[in-house]
């Protein structure tokens, strides 16, 4: 078999077919490869995984007719209440609070369970003319040469195409096979992320908690749900995760507080070692790279599916734009544009989550005095609060159309 | 052969011939400019002949010149999007360059050394003219202004970029991007050859075009990038004219 395209997309996560419908509704033909089966992504039980999508995000989805099938499962963000706490010391000395309020936009963000999302984003490319979906195969081999590239599958059937993009995430093959390094480093903490149902109405407000030994994330669910990011030391994490599930609550309780009555989980539990992995240039020759495969950050402020939003908007974009001037749309020239786009963003927003982390995972006094400090100014001073709400909300930047 | 061409003119982009796709080498200055040139011309030729680009082939059945074509940065687009499309230079060593790169590209491009009044000794017309970045290298603008007149079809569309002539012009384009950026090899430009905004309609107008729009190009230093400005007409800026639509 052979399959023609201007586009071929690896992987078959939430990046890859969210770039083949912004590519396709201008025209240009692609092909999705997901190593997963269909079996797989359309399993439509609650896995424990959500996404806080910033308000940035979730217009892009909203254009690209994605948001229409998805928002009556979503659950509004109406306040992010950042706190800084140790274990047992209660509430916090200066506390941070964000309301949508102090924006025109609306809400700030929106969170919605993966099952959804992932339902609604299989079923849109299945139905577009412009969009294969194969699923359940590998790539094997990219070959580039000055004319085109294309993809050998494990089936041994062969994608032919004009620019390959890499959406399959840290350990990207796609960035591998074009010879694109990578760099970053282990952050030694390990995210614990699971679902609770609590007693308590959470009000659409978002809490995130600054605990030694690093951050705990509790984000509205619809109904008496919250969705828990909670990070901890390697060992302390995967000690935790091996836990008997009355066990692994009885760690959680002391760390979460009583605000939301009383706990239980609902779903599966999830472990994910954090740690940030850019690639060293998110192009090559004929190969672009999106999302974790181009930057996987560390996802303290859960940017990192949005960011990866980002990076779709951008380089839909400048294809869309380049295929409409008649221009070869994997030139490095036209790459170019997307990687300087990017590249800026992405390296502004390592940093600040690197920083973010390093400065907040830390018992240290004077740390502390000095953080707490700085949240009270930020909470004191309007404009720093607007650009600190306007960055949750993924508004600030050169913004790509498509978010706009 | 009767021509306007300036031969010390000719000599000085020869030397750059063979770099002109590399998009990162010497030529990185248009190929940053490129976007914005071809949103232009696009967009001109869209609103003349009524064409959508979100459509297949967009350009097909129009017949376009690309005058002063060089590696066919322009031709290359212009046949992507379905035009039939003719690019001349009178640097000799561009044409096999041009051929090369869009036979490796897969398009088929008319490529020919020879000049806009030759073209009209041939008798050749088109629907479109793009006459970018040449009319400052010519020795009789209003000359080469009614040759390329003479090549259009009757209410044909004639898109002309150049720079204006102002001391900013002179700072940008000679001291910024010949010696400061080495954008381009130094004595790339004549300043007193550049031609003002009104010159240029003028001139149009003297070689029996219609002047229709101009715009400007502004560089942006954050974005490191080019847009098109309505106002800035102060240093690169593009025109659109029609030739009439009865024979002059």
């Amino acid at each position: 078999m052979s399959l023609n395209s201007d586009i071929a997309i690896v992987g078959g996560g939430l990046i890859g077919p969210v770039l083949a419908l912004a590519c396709a509704k201008a025209g240009l033909k692609c092909v999705v490869v997901d190593a997963q089966s269909m079996d797989t992504r359309a399993n439509a039980k609650f896995d424990g995984r959500a996404y806080a999508l910033a308000l940035a995000s979730r217009r892009m989805l909203n254009a690209l007719g994605i948001w229409q099938h998805v928002a009556e499962y979503a659950q509004n963000m109406n306040d992010i209440k950042v706190t800084d706490g140790r274990q047992g010391d209660g509430a916090a000395f200066l506390g941070l609070h964000f309301s949508s309020d102090e924006i025109e936009d609306g809400p700030m963000g929106s969170m919605l369970e993966d099952r959804y999302l992932r339902r609604t984003m299989m079923q849109m490319i299945d139905r577009h003319p412009d969009i294969t979906h194969l699923s359940g195969t590998r790539v094997v081999a990219q070959t580039i040469t000055a004319q085109g590239a294309s993809l050998t599958l494990d089936d041994g059937s062969v994608v032919t195409t004009t620019l390959i993009v890499g959406a399959d995430g840290r350990q990207s093959s796609t960035a591998a096979r074009a010879g694109i390094t990578r760099m970053g480093w282990d952050y030694k903490q390990t995210a614990l992320v699971c679902a609770i149902a609590h007693e308590a109405p959470h009000n659409g407000i978002a809490h995130q908690f600054f605990m030694p030994s690093g951050p705990l994330a509790i984000l509205p669910l619809p109904g008496n749900r919250s969705s828990i990011v909670w990070t901890e030391q390697h060992n302390l994490a995967n000690a935790i995760h091996r836990l008997p599930d009355n066990d692994y609550l009885q760690v959680l309780r002391p760390r979460f507080g009583d605000f939301l009555g009383a706990i239980e989980l609902c779903g599966p539990r999830h472990v994910y070692p954090l740690n940030l992995t850019i690639a060293r240039s998110f192009t090559g020759p004929r190969v672009a790279l999106a999302g974790d495969a181009a930057h996987g950050v560390h996802p303290i402020a859960g940017q990192g599916l949005n960011a990866g939003l980002r990076d779709v908007a951008a380089l839909s974009e400048v294809l869309i734009t380049a295929h409409q001037h008649g221009e070869d749309i994997a030139s490095p020239a036209v790459l170019s544009r997307y990687a300087q786009w990017r590249s800026f963003d992405t390296a502004a927003l390592a940093t600040a989550t690197d920083l973010f982390n390093r400065l907040f995972s830390n018992d240290n006094a004077l740390l502390r005095m000095g953080r707490d400090l700085g949240m009270g100014l930020v909470n004191a001073l309007p404009s720093a609060r607007r650009t600190a709400i306007r960055e949750a909300a993924g508004l600030n930047g050169d913004l790509p159309k498509l978010m706009q | 052969m009767a021509t306007t061409v300036d031969p010390s003119e000719i000599a000085k982009f020869e030397a750059m011939a063979a770099e002109w796709w590399d998009s990162e080498g010497k030529f990185k200055p248009l190929h940053m400019m490129n976007p914005v040139r071809l949103s232009y011309i696009t967009q001109q030729i869209c609103a003349e002949f009524n064409r959508i680009l979100d459509s297949e082939a967009p350009f097909s059945g129009l017949r376009i010149l690309d005058i002063g074509c060089g590696g066919g940065l322009l031709c290359e687009p212009m046949a992507r999007l379905g035009a039939t499309v003719v690019g001349v230079d009178a640097a000799e060593r561009n044409i096999p360059v041009a051929m090369a790169h869009a036979a490796q590209s897969g398009l088929t491009i008319d490529y020919r050394h020879t000049t806009a009044e030759a073209l009209v000794a041939a008798g050749e017309t088109f629907d479109v003219i793009l006459n970018m970045e040449v009319v400052e290298h010519v020795a009789d603008p209003l000359a080469y202004l009614t040759a390329c007149r003479q090549l259009l079809k009757p209410g044909g569309l004639h898109l002309c970029s150049t720079i204006n002539r102002n001391p900013k012009s002179f700072v940008m384009a000679i001291v910024g991007a010949e010696y400061v950026m080495r954008w381009l090899p130094k004595g790339t430009h004549d300043w007193s050859k550049f031609i003002t905004p009104d010159e240029l309609f003028k001139l149009m107008t003297q070689a029996g075009l219609e002047p229709v729009d101009r715009k400007g190009y502004q560089f942006n230093p954050v974005t490191w990038g080019w847009r098109i400005s309505d106002r800035d007409l102060s240093v690169n800026y593009v025109t659109a004219s029609l030739a009439p639509m009865s024979a002059a």
